[in-house]
């Protein structure tokens, strides 16, 4: 038997999908209306999966005391009302990594995987009620 | 092989507290779930069952067969009862909802006989929800 858990955690940002490795027609073709140039926004929501053993002192695999004030520090903060592509590292213009929700997933992914109290299993990401997107932790690690 | 997933709901009162913890270590650790008069939610189940649709009906598991395993199961003993108190199940046990999917996987577990348990998931809110799957022998719950 395994469990996990699962929290769901709520930002709004702004993005737009555009390469510099593209050509302007090649941009547009690919990215459409994602492409257009002032950017546009999204209200995010992101699920959080810890998996691991259950502690009979607490009956918890982790702590919401100590995973939302994590994921606080490192996703809401960091995201929250923001530009990704200006405002968030990872997808600093010359890093050339578009904010697509797949990147955003890794990026996401990779900033949780050090939670120090449960192994973090997946991270799922809803662009909107239509569109979601998810990442979970490979065998040598986490991708 | 087929998925087929049920959903119920049912309303519970819970708190968190460990007798073996000093008042100020459970206050620390549980924060505002230690309220010793409890609190409540409104929980919704999701039961999936893995197989093979049966040739001559279509069907994985009759749908009502698994709406009144659950009725039996889970809503007849959880539904507005005290998880601390009323369902023995739990006892010695901490109400969180990883325990509460465990305790329900171990209950439906033999009482599905057509297609394979795979997946128990309560929601204790929209925003917290806990899986329970079979897995491997490295993740049990307590009290497995």
């Amino acid at each position: 038997m395994k469990l996990s858990l699962t929290r769901r955690y709520h930002f709004a940002a702004s993005h737009r999908l555009h390469t510099p490795l593209l050509s302007e027609e090649a941009n547009q073709r690919v990215y459409g209306k994602c492409s257009n140039l002032y950017g546009h926004g999204h209200n995010y929501s992101v699920e959080v999966t810890v998996a691991g053993p259950v502690d009979p002192a607490t009956g918890m695999i982790a702590n919401l005391g100590q995973l939302d004030p994590f994921v606080e520090t490192h996703i809401l903060e960091a995201f929250d009302q923001k530009y990704l592509n200006e405002q968030v590292p990872e997808f600093a213009p010359e890093k050339s990594l578009v904010p697509t929700t797949e990147n955003l997933c890794r990026v996401i992914f990779q900033r949780l995987k050090t939670f120090p109290s449960a192994r973090l299993e997946r991270v799922r990401v809803e662009e909107t009620s239509n569109n979601s997107f998810e990442i979970e932790e490979t065998i040598d690690g986490a991708r | 092989m087929i998925r087929i997933t049920r959903r119920v709901e049912f309303s519970a009162a819970h708190f968190y507290h460990n007798p073996n913890l000093s008042p100020e270590e459970n206050l620390r650790v549980f924060g505002k779930c230690n309220n010793p008069h409890g609190h409540g939610h409104n929980y919704t189940l999701e039961v999936t069952i893995a197989g093979e649709p049966d040739p001559t009906t279509g069907m994985v598991l009759d749908l009502k067969e698994l709406k009144e395993i659950l009725q039996t199961e889970v809503i007849d003993r959880m539904d507005h009862r005290h998880l601390n108190y009323e369902v023995p199940e739990l006892a010695g046990q901490i109400p969180t909802c990883e325990n509460v999917a465990a305790v329900i996987w171990k209950l439906l577990l033999p009482r599905i006989t057509t297609g394979t348990l795979d997946r128990v998931r309560v929601y204790e809110s929209p925003d917290l929800f806990a899986d329970c799957t079979a897995g491997d022998s490295n993740h049990m719950g307590a009290g497995a």
